[in-house]
């Protein structure tokens, strides 16, 4: 099968800081990664630099997206390109209701496709039918984006906008950090319905309780701005039980 | 964010789109100003002895008077003997007929006013005045079976001279101020709006102000009078032609409010704001005030502010029925070269009687933005309560946000409560809208109407579309 995502020796620096130092990953249609590493590791600085992000600079290293080289895209034609983020922390926009904020993303992916815009009819349809993917009820429409909303509702929302883009590939930054279980329930249900042969997704975590529900098919060790270790589901088990000072001793030891 | 940077250069020229001129034979008095000009205005309109003595005593205040210089705005000096005072578009009427001059229908159909009442969608009333006078009244007739009158002021003069003569300057008198004694003794025209004891006006009206004429100044003057228990709703949208050099627009509108009525005031103001160095564009220097005279009458500004190269307005509520209530909602946006220095005066005089001030600046570009303010509560207006909320919004490290509030409160039974915030645009939001696909300008308009929101939601309907689409577009590229 074609590689939808396939990162090679990807560097990148924020304000001159090199975080990531030649990361490799290749991520195929209808698989789950897991990233995992202790903090500092570079793991929300991938997701910013793969969704281009203006805040971090690349410095080195190719990677090509639906066989596009993504580093050549906007951040808006990244997400028109099947690329989501579900952010660690999402941002509030005071004033701007969820309906405004999702019509206008749905319908510029449909300009960028070529598609018509959907009507308000069509479009309002579709949000009520999404918005079940993660329990959400129907003030959402009217709601300003993440404004108020708690930490388990503003994760949700995060989920939710993912149903209404249809991503090829999502990658979900620390989704279970500050969910009770109820909602870590909710949220890792919303993006199984979500999993099917032609969709990926990258989770980033740094625990083992979010992948009980998204069950990875690899799971990536990211440490000093490497992957250090590729392996099946064990390897995160093996992570809960042993911490993550066996690995730091390995890379460091072996410089 | 050198993408931004892109998209500010492409910004810089984008153009005014309402920048056409008209061609249009015009009758244009020549440049300058002394009592002979008075005097030829006041005959060209057909006017009583009584205007043309008030005309005369406002010049003779006005040239005792010194421009004013304490707003935050750095004024071109203005030479007063170069504008012409009086510019009148020649219709081509056909007599037989009465229809309006193609090209006029042309122009403002272009603005998106129609002229003629079959063509209007929305059934909002329009008086439309290019340069100095008023081209069409719609709906004057329909009006007119409730009672309401709707029409050009110079009409009025003509048709209900004791009405107009019994509230000219009652509101503004023309020893308000500088701009206020000029536009007494030249103003041309403006509309007209009286609402009887008990009528709900059904429809909308709005004024259309268009200036076309080069070299002239515009200065007209509205009157709204609302009686007893009555209400109405009016609009004010302002376009003018693409010039070098800065045009003078000083307007005043007076607005009397009586026992239990109200009134709704909104302007979408959208003058020529200048090119992108700060080259020509309207000065904006207008009096508006309204006297909430009436018990329990309720007086409501709303403006959204995107034109002109200098504003320097303050839209007031003078609160002297017991319990009356003034609002006053503004949005205003400036960018590249754009001066404002804009706010409100609520000055209460009567019992109970209560304020709200919700002002929210956008800087952009270069541009300067002040919000001046003013709430006074006399001694003897007893259990008063004002709200003020000052918002200013950032888009760039060149542009400056100012605020003036000045409050003065003479009794110890009022409450006066004042909120300010000053941001700067999030880049965090913009990169979240990106990702989800939305574009960085599409990103800054849904932001900034975002903003804004609390001010556009006062606006009428088919206005507050409208206004929401001027501040994006109006945005585009203004991020830096």
């Amino acid at each position: 099968m074609d590689n939808l995502l396939e990162i090679k020796n990807l560097r990148a620096s924020i304000e001159d800081k090199e975080i990531l130092r030649g990361v490799n990953l290749t991520v195929r249609a209808g698989e789950v990664h897991a990233i995992m590493g202790p903090n500092g590791s570079g793991k929300s600085t991938l997701s910013a630099v793969l969704t281009g992000n203006p805040a971090y600079t690349v410095t080195g290293g190719e990677v090509t997206f639906s066989g596009k080289d993504l580093l050549a895209l906007s951040p808006e034609d990244r997400a028109h390109e099947g690329l989501f983020l579900s952010f660690q922390y999402p941002v509030e926009i005071p004033g701007v209701s969820m309906v405004n904020f999702m019509r206008a993303a749905v319908n510029a992916k449909r300009e960028y496709l070529g598609q018509e815009p959907l009507s308000a009819t069509e479009f309002l349809k579709l949000m009520r039918e999404r918005r079940t993917v993660v329990q959400l009820d129907n003030k959402l429409a009217g709601r300003a984006v993440n404004e108020g909303f708690s930490g388990g509702e503003k994760k949700r929302n995060e989920i939710f906008q993912m149903a209404m883009l249809e991503p090829r590939l999502s990658i979900l930054d620390e989704t279970d950090s500050g969910l009770d279980i109820d909602a870590l329930r909710i949220v890792a249900s919303g993006v199984n319905q979500l999993k099917s042969q032609d969709n990926a997704t990258i989770v980033i975590t740094h625990y083992q309780r979010l992948l009980d529900y998204i069950k990875p098919d690899f799971v990536h060790i990211l440490y000093k701005g490497r992957i250090v270790m590729s392996a099946g589901p064990e390897l995160a088990l093996e992570l809960e039980e042993k911490g993550y000072d066996w690995i730091k001793e390995k890379v460091d030891h072996e410089g | 964010m050198t993408d931004d940077k892109h998209i500010i250069d492409q910004a810089a020229n984008e153009e005014y789109k309402y920048g056409f001129v008209t061609d249009v034979d015009t009758h244009i008095l020549p440049k300058g100003l002394n009592e002979g000009v008075i005097r030829e205005i006041s005959r060209l309109k057909g006017e009583p002895q009584w205007l043309l003595d008030f005309r005369l005593k406002a010049y003779a205040h006005w040239i005792t008077l010194e421009q004013p210089s304490w707003g935050h705005l750095t004024l071109p000096p203005i030479d007063y003997q170069s504008i012409s005072y009086y510019a009148a578009p020649r219709q081509k009427k056909d007599p037989a007929t009465h229809q309006i001059d193609p090209e006029l229908v042309k122009t403002f159909d272009k603005l998106g006013i129609p002229l003629e009442e079959r063509m209007a969608l929305s059934g909002m009333a329009v008086d439309a005045i290019m340069d100095s006078v008023s081209v069409r009244t719609t709906y004057s007739e329909r009006l007119a079976e409730l009672g309401v009158i709707f029409c050009s002021i110079s009409e009025a003069v003509r048709d209900y001279p004791d009405l107009v003569r019994r509230y000219l300057g009652s509101v503004v008198p023309y020893t308000d101020n500088y701009f206020a004694a000029l536009n007494s003794a030249v103003f041309s025209d403006g509309s007209f709006v009286y609402i009887p004891k008990g009528v709900r006006c059904p429809m909308e009206l709005s004024s259309y102000f268009r200036i076309n004429a080069a070299q002239t100044g515009q200065f007209e003057r509205t009157l709204i009078v609302a009686d007893d228990d009555s209400y109405v709703s009016y609009l004010e949208g302002c376009t003018a032609p693409m010039r070098d050099e800065n045009q003078l627009h000083a307007a005043i509108v007076e607005i009397l409010v009586e026992d239990r009525a109200e009134v709704k005031y909104s302007t979408v103001q959208n003058w020529y704001p200048g090119d992108k160095d700060g080259n020509g564009g309207i000065l904006n220097l207008v009096t508006k005030r309204g006297l909430c005279r009436g018990d329990y009458s309720k007086l409501s500004w709303t403006q959204v502010e995107t034109g002109s190269a200098v504003t320097w307005k303050y839209p007031s509520c003078v609160l002297a029925g017991e319990g009356s209530v003034g609002e006053f909602y503004s949005v205003a946006l400036t960018r590249n070269y754009q001066q404002a220095d804009t706010g409100t005066k609520m000055i209460h005089l009567g019992r109970n009687s209560s304020s709200t001030i919700v002002s929210k600046g956008i800087s952009a570009g270069h541009s300067q933005n002040s919000y001046r303010g003013l709430v006074k509560i006399a001694p003897k207006a007893v259990g008063c309560r004002n709200y003020t909320q000052c918002d200013s919004l950032l888009l760039s490290d060149t542009s400056g946000a100012h605020t003036f509030p000045v409050i003065e409160v003479d009794n110890d039974t009022s409450v006066v409560e004042h909120e300010a915030t000053t941001s700067k645009i999030n880049e965090e939001q913009i990169f979240y809208c990106n990702q989800r696909g939305i574009s960085t300008e599409d990103a800054v308009g849904l932001i900034v109407n975002g903003y804004a929101k609390e001010v556009m939601q006062k606006l009428p309907m088919e206005f507050a579309v409208e206004a929401q689409k001027l501040l994006s577009v109006s945005l585009e590229g203004s991020v830096g």
